[in-house]
């Protein structure tokens, strides 16, 4: 098994720079994800890991050893292509055991009727045979090993594609968005046996998606990249619960976080609406501030439970979504100059609450991120002289 | 709504006899869809052809103004020619020269010029030429390169030492000499199909066999190339073997069949009989066993290799 280290990794294309300088270490036998919205770059970073493009500046090293000037079958990893990238001619037989006819035959005994020639090849063959059928029985594919990729439903596909990255037993796989093909209730299912598949085989996985989901939900690390670098590294409940910069915050989570503009007023308190609250940021006055605040940390206000330590706001009701176990509601918030915000509520609670009727809505404000007008997380002061604290959160998702 | 109701209860008591006229309708209008395709089939393809087995039957003689009914004896006078016979051997010479040179030819330079990025149209454009000049053209340019005396080509073989050979004049050499040109005509296009071929085949496979180890350029051809190129293959294959079997151009205006009947080729006997000797029967008798080859190759062909070919 071995561990991926990317020193200082750059690439451009062309005069278009793709990659400033990413730094990751990614430990042996970990699941790592790379995340980000469209065309930031993680396709070209798990490209160079695998040496199908080679970077600009920087290194690779898998195992400890630089891999830079191997070319991609002798850095034994293995990748699995959005397009699965199946042989459409070979069997399912054939497309798994490929890996393994390269690596364990001469190239005389592969050509074609030379091949005949050799007693040995049909030894080895048999070798093949077996470890292909090994392969294919962990993954549910023994019935379907005489068939051509064509003949199979986009899942099977999808296992085919694992199948032929397993068989080699390599050290490292290389993920690049293999479930965007499948339908959701599919992709689901394949997550899990993902997950699964990652804790048996012990091996590292990089893992690149655009669905944050899926980044939440399997991964060891998430890497979350925007323009070339990555912006935040960590546990996924490190990045959802303490998002480093505002894009991280907008990007995690669904429903996305709600932002709420504010600015410092008089000795570093921030003001929402106009109103204090009871935090302080050590910026200048008269700053604007954004306060991202979780849709689940969001609750509606009676009476008296605004109380201290406790930011409040009115909106009105949009439009109620009904997931079956919960609701999310979407707010407008009253005459304001902001977008509206969504609340994650009980049946009960969404039930107390009629369209177009203004509702107080209010939030701990321990439990809310703020970022400075260039989008980076600042660090709140309570007045208990407590940094603001995570509120305990419900379970993902 | 009372009224639909009332109304498709009625059309459904009425029903025998109106779905048999709307069948009718729809056949009639499909006849009327196909009519104008059928016609021009019939006009350009299957009235010709049955003018020329007619013909073929007989020993009309263009000009003439009477004919007389012969049978098969036209074919057989024709298979038992020592010259229809050595035409059609040469045809099949050259075939087997113009066939594999063409085909392998053509793959191999659209590989090399598939992976040129910057060069590439220039080189489409350097091969392709052949293909839009006309050849009589281009035969007097050939005759001049080939010249025993006067020709560079044989300038250079004597440079070499190998001494002089009269190409198209040498009866061992003649008809080779014009497959080779058959070859140089025909590149152009099938490099083109080869490219097409080469550019529908997905880059992916490609990066994933160098993931697999299929890294070597004849692994990567002999896994991944030539089985997606299947199809294509199959069309060049089957093209450049009906445009082989159809030589007449170079033969009529560089060689005239000569020198001994050693270039006469199956076409240019039809065109001797037909247009010079006007012995139209008998030139219609050999366009069918022309006709013949030509629908026994593609369809050998198809049939053979389409079973391999798909996936
Ligand atoms: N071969 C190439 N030539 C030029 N530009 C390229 C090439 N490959 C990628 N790019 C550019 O590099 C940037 C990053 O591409 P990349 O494929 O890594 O994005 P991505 O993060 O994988 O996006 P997605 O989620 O859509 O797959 C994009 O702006 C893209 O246009
Ligand atoms: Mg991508």
């Amino acid at each position: 098994m071995a561990t991926v280290a990317l020193s200082s990794i750059a690439k451009s294309f062309g005069s278009t720079r793709v990659l400033g300088g990413v730094d990751l270490d990614i430990a042996d036998g970990e699941f790592l994800t790379l995340v980000g919205p469209s065309g930031c770059g993680k396709s070209t970073l798990i490209r160079i890991i695998a040496g199908l493009e080679h970077q600009d500046a920087g290194g690779v090293a898998i195992g400890g050893a630089p891999v830079d000037h191997l070319r991609p079958h002798e850095r034994r990893v293995a990748m699995v292509f959005q397009s699965y990238a199946l042989y459409p001619h070979m069997t399912v037989r054939a497309n798994i055991g490929l890996p393994l006819t390269m690596s364990r035959l001469r190239l005389w005994q592969r050509l074609p009727l030379l091949r005949l020639l050799s007693a040995q090849r049909r030894r080895v063959m048999r070798y093949i045979d077996a470890d292909v059928a090994a392969v294919a029985g962990q993954l549910q594919l023994d019935h379907l090993l005489d068939r051509k990729p064509a003949q199979l439903s986009g899942g099977q596909r999808q296992r085919v594609a694992l199948g032929r990255a397993m068989v080699r037993s390599p050290e490292v796989f290389l993920m690049d968005e293999p479930l965007s093909n499948l339908d959701a209730k599919l992709r689901v299912h394949m997550r899990t046996e993902l997950a699964e598949l990652h804790k048996r085989l012990g091996a590292t996985f990089i893992y690149v998606t655009h669905d944050q989901v899926e980044a939440m939900t399997m991964s060891d690390r998430v890497a979350m990249m925007d323009a070339g670098s990555i912006l935040q590294l960590g546990a996924p409940s490190e990045l959802y619960e303490r998002p480093a910069s505002l894009k991280v915050a907008q990007f995690i989570g669904s429903p996305a976080i709600n932002l709420l503009p504010a600015t410092v007023g008089s000795s570093g308190r921030i003001e929402l609406f106009g109103r204090p609250l009871a935090l302080s940021a050590p910026l200048a006055q008269g700053q604007a501030v954004t306060l991202g605040v979780r849709c689940e940390a969001l609750s509606l206000l009676h009476g008296d439970s605004a109380g201290p330590g406790r930011a409040w706001f009115s909106a009105r009701l949009r439009r109620k979504e009904n997931l079956g176990s919960e609701y999310i509601l979407h707010f407008d918030l009253a005459g304001r100059d902001a977008a509206g915000v969504t609340m994650r509520a009980s049946p009960a609670v969404a039930a107390g609450v009629n369209e177009a009727a203004e509702v107080t809505l209010g939030f701990d404000e321990a439990a809310c991120h703020v970022f400075d007008a260039d989008g980076a997380r600042v660090e709140p002061r309570s007045p208990g002289g407590a940094t603001g604290s995570v509120v305990p959160l419900r379970a993902w998702p | 709504m009372s009224l639909a109701a009332s109304s498709s209860i009625a059309s459904a008591a009425a029903a025998p006899p109106s779905i048999g006229r709307r069948l009718l309708l729809e056949r009639l209008t499909g006849l009327g869809f196909a009519m104008p395709a059928f016609v021009l089939l019939m006009l350009t393809i299957l009235l010709p052809l049955a003018v020329l087995l007619v013909l073929s039957l007989s020993n009309y003689e263009f000009g003439g103004v009477d004919m007389d009914w012969v049978g098969l004896a036209n074919y057989q006078k024709a298979l038992a020619d020592p010259v229809i016979r050595r035409s059609l051997w040469n045809t099949l010479l050259y075939v087997a020269i113009v066939v594999p040179g063409g085909v392998l030819g053509a793959l191999l330079i659209a590989v090399l010029v598939h992976r040129r990025s910057r060069t590439r149209s220039l080189y489409e454009v350097a091969y392709f030429l052949p293909v839009t000049s006309t050849l009589i053209a281009m035969a007097t340019v050939w005759q001049f390169l080939l010249h025993p005396t006067l020709g560079p080509v044989n300038g250079v073989l004597k440079w070499l030492g190998v001494g002089s050979i009269a190409f198209l004049s040498e009866p061992s050499t003649a008809l080779a000499t014009l497959a080779v040109i058959g070859v140089w005509q025909l590149l152009g296009f099938n490099m083109i199909l080869f490219l097409a071929g080469l550019t529908a085949i997905p880059r992916d496979l490609y990066e994933a066999a160098d993931i697999d180890g299929c890294s070597g350029g004849l692994d990567r051809f002999l896994t991944i190339t030539w089985p997606l190129l299947g199809p294509t293959t199959m069309f060049v294959l089957v093209t450049t073997m009906i445009t082989a079997f159809k030589v007449f151009d170079t033969v009529a205006v560089m060689t005239r069949g000569g020198p001994v009947g050693s270039t006469e080729v199956l076409l240019y006997n039809v065109y001797l009989e037909g247009f010079q000797y006007f012995h139209t029967g008998y030139a219609a008798a050999l366009t069918f066993i022309f006709l013949a080859f030509i629908l026994v190759f593609s369809a050998v062909q198809t049939f053979a290799l389409d079973k391999k070919v798909h996936y």
